[in-house]
Formats: structure tokens, sequence, C-alpha cells
């Protein structure tokens, strides 16, 4: 059975860091939107995501093959994507704008590749 | 003493590393491990992220590219005291067989240098995917110190974590050797990824880079080398500053000036575009350097 880990991130306290995000450990509510992230050799799937300000959300994250890295350094979000487990941040953006992620652990040859786009939008 | 120009001249490939005036470093007044006694001018050659046994359109030349760098070393006038590798050596591969492979052909390579102290790091292409297994039966330990003619080089491992990190232990390590260093030791870190955050969003950083650069702040004279990013880029943290020395096999953009950090494509109008070699001259101020980027050409 898949080992699921909860790694449940607030980032709503946008004042305290002057513009920027702080993050907190919470539980997401059954209402809230999941978006599956799926990674493997050398791309994450989707590698377009867009969110909306203000509005949570849970960012669930798999690996096919491979630990990743999943890594959003603007934003200071990121976790492990460790095959054979399931895991998760909660967001809650407050922050519009194009922040790349990219996957911070190398995993060969197409390492370099393996990046992507969230977009926080009105 | 080196003739500077006869140097520039000859040099070919990769970055070079030109230190003078050493003898101004004189032993610390605690009398703790400094320069001093013994120093003399002298210079080495920094060559970096040679990726043996990459094959691609970004380096169609890529088999014979890192012989014209060992070529161009031996050319030199004056050959240099020692000779560093700053990683990458090898292009990775998930065949542990393979990578072996590529490991030999790049230390045979390398030992038709004429400079026959010849020091290696390893990059995350070396080590990341076996956690440094096969390049220590080539090239033994990652991290190391060694002296030469009164400066303390010290080499920090950035990459056998494929998380990037150096890690807590080696940083413990690192403690205890600056340590037995007067807070005006001549230091030279030579290392593969930055130690600051140069730009995360490429992976251009060592995520627990900030500690290491918290232990070499209190020391006054501290410079680090590094590779990782195919192009020359200087950087001070604080008082300490940061030079990346050019790749041995494709030249990278500028960090964030494209969506992704793709090689720039080779231009057959000029062979070796991106691959030109940097010369630094340490000056007899600490941490003064001058510094000349150099094209090379295909023959």
């Amino acid at each position: 059975m898949v080992k699921q880990q909860r790694n449940l991130l607030w980032l709503g306290l946008v004042a305290l860091l002057g513009g920027g995000m702080i993050g907190a450990y919470v539980f997401a509510t059954p209402t809230e939107q999941v978006i599956k992230i799926n990674s493997k050799k050398f791309v994450f799937i989707p590698n377009q995501i867009t969110l909306k300000k203000g509005t949570p959300v849970i960012l669930q994250f798999t690996s096919e093959d491979v630990m990743m890295g999943f890594y959003v350094p603007e934003l200071g979000l990121r976790t492990d994507v460790i095959p054979g487990q399931v895991r998760e941040l909660r967001v809650v953006p407050e922050k519009i704008g194009n922040f790349a992620f990219v996957c911070d652990v190398f995993c060969g040859s197409g390492h370099e590749d393996m990046n992507g786009m969230l977009s926080v939008v009105e | 003493m080196t003739n500077r120009r006869d140097f520039l001249k000859l040099a070919g490939l990769g970055g070079v590393v030109f230190a003078s005036g050493l003898s101004r470093f004189a032993i610390g007044a605690d009398g703790k491990h400094a320069s001093g006694a013994m120093a003399e001018d002298f210079y080495f050659v920094q060559l970096s992220d040679t990726h043996w046994g990459f094959s691609g359109p970004p380096n169609p030349e890529a088999k014979s590219t890192l012989k014209k760098a060992v070529a161009a070393v031996n050319s030199l006038a004056t050959q240099p005291d020692f000779v560093i590798f700053t990683g990458d050596l090898t292009h990775t591969t998930d065949d542990p067989k393979e990578r072996r492979k590529r490991l030999a052909e790049f230390r045979d390579i390398v030992a038709e240098l004429k400079v026959k102290q010849v020091r290696y790091i390893p990059g995350e292409h070396d080590a990341s995917l076996d956690k440094g297994e096969a390049y220590q039966e080539f090239f033994g330990n990652t991290h190391y110190t060694f002296d030469h003619k009164g400066i303390h080089f010290i080499t920090l491992d950035n990459v056998s974590d494929p998380a990037g990190r150096i890690g807590d232990e080696q940083l413990a390590w690192l403690e205890g050797d600056l340590k037995a260093l007067a807070k005006d030791a001549k230091i030279v870190v030579f290392t593969h990824r930055p130690l600051f955050d140069l730009y995360p969003q490429w992976d251009w950083a060592t995520r627990d880079g900030a500690k290491a650069m918290d232990l070499l702040m209190p020391y006054q004279n501290v410079t680090v080398f590094y590779g990782h990013i195919h192009q020359e880029h200087h950087h001070m943290t604080g008082h300490i500053p940061h030079h990346a020395a050019k790749s041995l096999i494709f030249p990278l953009p500028v960090a964030g000036s494209q969506p992704k950090r793709a090689p720039l494509p080779w231009d057959a109008a000029q062979p070796f575009k991106g691959l030109g070699f940097r010369e630094v001259e340490a000056d007899v101020k600490p941490n003064k350097f001058d510094i000349k980027e150099l094209t090379i050409k295909a023959s």
C-alpha cells in the first residue's frame, strides 16, 4: 500500500515577510482542489500549473521512477518526491506572478531539463 | 617567474589562475598555520566541466575538446605547479559500468598532462547517482585539503548528495580544519556548485552553502573557485569572492536569460565559442584579481 505523507503548507501571511510567503503546517479540508503532479525522468506532468490568488489548493506529488525534488525558489516551496509515496503541499497563493519550479535532486542525464512554471492569477 | 604574456598566448582552453605576490602573506601573529615562510610565486590551472562521454549537437567536437585542453596546458611555456579539475569530469549515465568506463577514459586522457600534480573534485554528473562510489574508486576522497607554497586549499563536495548538500558531517570537518588556521591565512576553496544562491531556479546553488560561508566569513583572505554553470561569473559574499570557470564541453546561458538552461548552440563559424579560457591573476592585495577572457581556435 502506498504510504501517504501529508506535508501541508499554508502560504498566506504575506505581510509578515514583506510581500513574500510564510508557511505553517495545517490540514486540508475535503473540499479543496487537488492538483496531481506526477514526476518521471525528466519531466513534471503537468509542468504548467495555474493557481488562483487566495484559493487554497493541494499539490499532490508522486514519482514513477527515482527520487526527485519539487522546488519553487521564489516562494520557498519545496518537497522531496519519493517513489512509492504521495507528498502533498497545501498552498494558498497570495502573490500574483509566474514562478519557476525545478527538480532540485539530481536524477540523471536530463535533470537539467526538468522544470516548469507555477502561475498565480487573479 | 612565468611570463604572463607568454601564458596568454599559449593557453588555449579552460580556466587559468595565476597567483602572484604570495610572499606578502605572513605567518599569523598567533603562530597558527598561515602562509609566509615558504611563500613564492606560482600559478595553477583550473579546468572544469569537461563532461567526458557527452555527445550531441552542443559540441560536435566533444571527443577532441578535452584532448585539446590537455595539449594547451602542455604547451604552456612555464608549467603550472598543479592542475585542478573542478567537477563534472564525466557526463552522467545511469549505467554503473559505463560510468566507470568514462572515468577511466578521462583519467587516461589527463594522464598525458606534463604536470603530474593533478587534483580533482567531483561534479553531480560524476557522483550524484551513486553517492560518489565510482568516482572515489578512481580519484579518492571527494573532499580534502592540501597546502602549497603558503596557501591552504580546501576542496568541498557538494554533489555526492544528489540534493546538492555539503552535509553536516563535512561541515563539521570544515569547521575543524579552519580552526587550525590564522584569521589572515590565505585560503582557496574549490567546489563544484556555487556556495551561494546564484540561481536556484536552475539548480545553481548549494542547499546548505550558506553554512559553509558562515564558517569561512571570519577569515580575511578566502577565494572560492567553482564550476557547474559553464560560464565565467563573479560574485562577492561580503569580502569573499567566488569565481566560476567556463566549461570544456558547452556554454550555458546567463542565469534567467532564457526559459530553460539548455546549452548554447554550437556555432560552426566559431568553433569552441564560449569555451575560451579564463585567466585570473592574483594581485598582492588579498582577493584582488585581474581577469581576462580569451577565445579558442579550432586548430
